[in-house]
C-alpha cells in the first residue's frame, strides 16, 4: 500500500532521512520509534509534504501512485492522513467550519458529491462520540485553548470524519492521560484496524501499542531504519533502549 | 460658510493619502462633510461598503448625545485611492464603536481616519480595523483620541492588525493619542504579519486546497472588526463583501 524506497530528504539544507526504506501493506499497522531528532516527525512531514522538507533521492508510491508528485491537499485526497506532533491552532476556524470544508474538498477531488450540513453534522458527532470529544469543542475555533490531550483526541475525531484509508500518526499518544490513551487507542483501531487500511504509528512508548498492536515495529535512528521486528521489539526497546537494542 | 481648506502632505492626517489621486477630485469634495447627530439615548447603526472604481472621500461628522451609542461599520475595498474620515464627538456616558476593514491589492491606498473627542465623563469607544493587501496597495488606519479635561473614566480602546499576503504590499498604523483628564483608560495595540504557513500546510494536509485556505483565514482575520456587530445577518453580509474582492484577485 505504502512503498517508502531509499528516502533522502534535508531540511534547512541539512540531510534529515538518509536512505529509508520501509513498506506497509493493508490491513498493518508499523510501529517507529527511535531516539529524539531520529527524523520520525520528519518522515512524517515529507509523507505529507509540507514545503520545507525537500527530498533529494528516493520514492514513495502509494496504491501505485507516485506520492511525492502531488499537493498535499491532493495527498489528503487520495486518503493520506497526518495526525500531528503538535497539533496547529487555527483562530477564527470553528472545528465544525475547517472539517466540513476538508471534507466536501476531499470528496469533490475524488469527484464525490458533497455533504450537507444536516449529514456532516450527523456524521461530526458520531465521531465526536467515539473518541469522547465533547461535541462543544467542536464549536471551538481549531486546537484554540485545547489542552495537549484534547488537541490529540480532537486529531483522531478529524481522522474518523475524513475516514482515510492510510494514517501516518506522529506522537498522537504524548499528552494524553491513562483514560484518554485508552478511549484514542480504541479510537484508532476502530477507525483503521480494516482490511484495506494502513497505520504508521510513531511512538516512543509501548502503552498505546498495548492498545493498537503493531504487526512490525522499525527502529529509525540517524534518519533510517536500522532494525525491525514483530511486536515483541517494543517491549525489548522499552526494557533496554535504543543503544542497546540498535546501536 | 467656512472657506474650503486643502489638505497638504505636511497634515499628520493626510500623511499617507495619495495625492495624485485626490488631484482629480474637485475642490468642493473637501468641504463635503455628513454630519450626523445622535440625541441622547438613542442607537444608531450604519454599514458601509466602498467599492467604487475611483478616488473617492467620504467625510462623517458624528455627534453622540448624553448616554447614545452609535456603530459604524465599514468595508473599505475601493479600486483607487478610498477615504474614509470619521470625527465624532462624545458626549457623557456615549459610545463610539467603530469596526473597519481594508482590503485590496492593485496600487491603491486605502485607508480610515477617525478623530474621536471625549469631550464629557465616561464616555467610551471601540475602534477595531483590519487590513489585508496584496499587489502594491496599502492600508491605512490613522486613529487620533482626544480626552478633554473633564472627561475622567473615559474608555477607549483602538485595536490594528495588519495581514500582508505578498510583499510589494503594505499598512500602516498611526495611533494619537491626546489626554487631559486623569482617570482614563486608553489600550492600543498594533500588529503586522503574514499569512501563517503552518496553518496553511495543516488545512492542506486535511485536503484543503491554498486558495480555499486561505480564503478561511482571511476571514477569521478581518472577522475581528465586525465581532461588535450584533446582527448576524449583517456581519455576513460584511465578510462576504471584504472577502468577495478576495476571490476576484487572487
Ligand atoms: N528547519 C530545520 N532546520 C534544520 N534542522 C531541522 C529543522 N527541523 C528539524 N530539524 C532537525 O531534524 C532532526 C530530526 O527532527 P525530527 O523532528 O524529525 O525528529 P523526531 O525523530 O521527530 O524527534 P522527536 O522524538 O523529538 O519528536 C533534528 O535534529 C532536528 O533538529
Ligand atoms: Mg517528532
Amino acid at each position: 500500500m505504502l512503498e517508502i524506497d531509499n528516502l533522502h530528504a534535508t531540511v534547512g539544507g541539512t540531510e534529515i532521512l538518509r536512505g529509508l526504506s520501509l513498506e506497509v501493506n493493508a490491513g498493518e499497522v508499523h510501529a517507529i520509534m527511535g531516539p529524539n531528532g531520529a527524523g520520525k516527525s520528519t518522515l512524517a512531514y515529507v509523507l505529507g509534504g509540507r514545503p520545507g522538507y525537500e527530498v533529494t533521492a528516493g520514492s514513495v508510491s502509494f496504491n501505485g501512485q507516485d506520492l511525492l508528485a502531488l499537493a498535499p491537499q491532493e495527498r489528503a485526497a487520495a486518503g493520506l492522513f497526518l495526525g500531528f506532533q503538535y497539533p496547529v491552532e487555527i483562530p477564527g476556524v470553528s472545528n465544525v467550519q475547517f472539517l466540513r470544508e476538508a471534507l466536501n474538498a476531499q470528496r469533490k477531488a475524488r469527484g464525490e458529491e458533497p455533504l450537507s450540513g444536516g449529514e456532516f453534522l450527523k456524521l461530526a458527532r458520531e465521531k465526536a462520540g467515539l473518541l469522547k470529544l465533547d461535541m462543544e469543542m467542536m464549536k471551538r475555533a481549531v486546537n484554540v485553548g485545547f489542552s495537549g490531550g484534547e488537541k490529540k483526541r480532537a486529531e483522531m475525531v478529524q481522522m474518523g470524519i475524513l475516514d482515510p484509508a492510510f494514517a501516518v500518526l506522529d506522537e498522537t499518544d504524548s499528552g494524553l492521560d491513562i483514560d484518554a490513551l485508552r478511549v484514542v487507542g480504541e479510537g484508532i483501531n476502530a477507525i483503521m484496524r480494516k482490511p484495506d487500511k494502513g497505520v504508521l504509528l510513531i511512538t516512543h512508548y509501548q502503552r498505546l501499542l498495548d492498545y493498537v498492536r503493531p504487526d512490525f515495529v522499525h527502529v529509525l535512528a540517524r534518519g533510517r531504519i536500522v532494525k525491525s521486528g514483530g511486536a515483541e521489539l517494543a517491549h525489548q526497546l522499552e526494557s533496554e533502549g535504543y543503544e542497546a537494542v540498535a546501536a | 460658510m467656512n472657506a474650503i481648506t486643502l489638505p497638504t502632505k505636511r497634515d499628520e492626517e493626510w500623511r499617507y493619502a495619495d495625492f495624485a489621486a485626490l488631484e482629480t477630485l474637485a475642490p468642493e469634495a473637501f468641504g463635503e462633510w455628513k454630519a450626523i447627530e445622535l440625541a441622547a439615548g438613542e442607537t444608531r447603526r450604519k454599514c458601509l461598503v466602498l467599492d467604487g472604481s475611483g478616488p473617492e472621500l467620504h467625510r462623517v461628522r458624528l455627534t453622540v448625545g448624553e448616554g447614545a451609542r452609535a456603530e459604524l461599520f465599514a468595508v473599505n475595498a475601493g479600486a483607487d485611492y478610498t477615504r474614509l474620515e470619521v470625527v465624532v464627538r462624545l458626549a457623557e456616558n456615549a459610545h463610539f464603536e467603530f469596526g473597519g476593514v481594508t482590503i485590496g491589492g492593485g496600487e491603491a491606498t486605502r485607508e480610515f481616519v477617525t478623530r474621536v473627542e471625549h469631550a464629557e465623563p465616561e464616555a467610551t469607544s471601540h475602534q477595531v480595523v483590519r487590513s489585508v493587501h496584496w499587489g502594491q496597495a496599502t492600508g491605512n488606519f490613522l486613529g487620533r483620541i482626544e480626552v478633554a479635561r473633564d472627561a475622567q473614566k473615559t474608555d477607549a480602546a483602538q485595536d490594528f492588525k495588519g495581514l500582508i499576503l505578498e510583499r510589494g504590499a503594505s499598512t500602516n498604523a498611526k495611533p494619537e493619542l491626546e489626554i487631559y483628564a486623569d482617570d482614563v483608560k486608553c489600550a492600543h495595540g498594533a500588529a503586522i504579519g503574514q499569512m501563517d504557513e503552518t496553518a496553511r500546510f495543516y488545512m492542506a494536509a486535511r485536503g484543503i486546497p491554498p486558495e480555499v485556505a486561505r480564503k478561511l483565514l482571511v476571514r477569521a482575520f478581518v472577522a475581528d472588526a465586525f465581532t461588535a456587530l450584533a446582527d448576524e445577518g449583517e456581519q455576513e453580509r460584511m465578510l462576504d463583501a471584504a472577502l468577495k474582492v478576495l476571490g476576484e484577485a487572487l
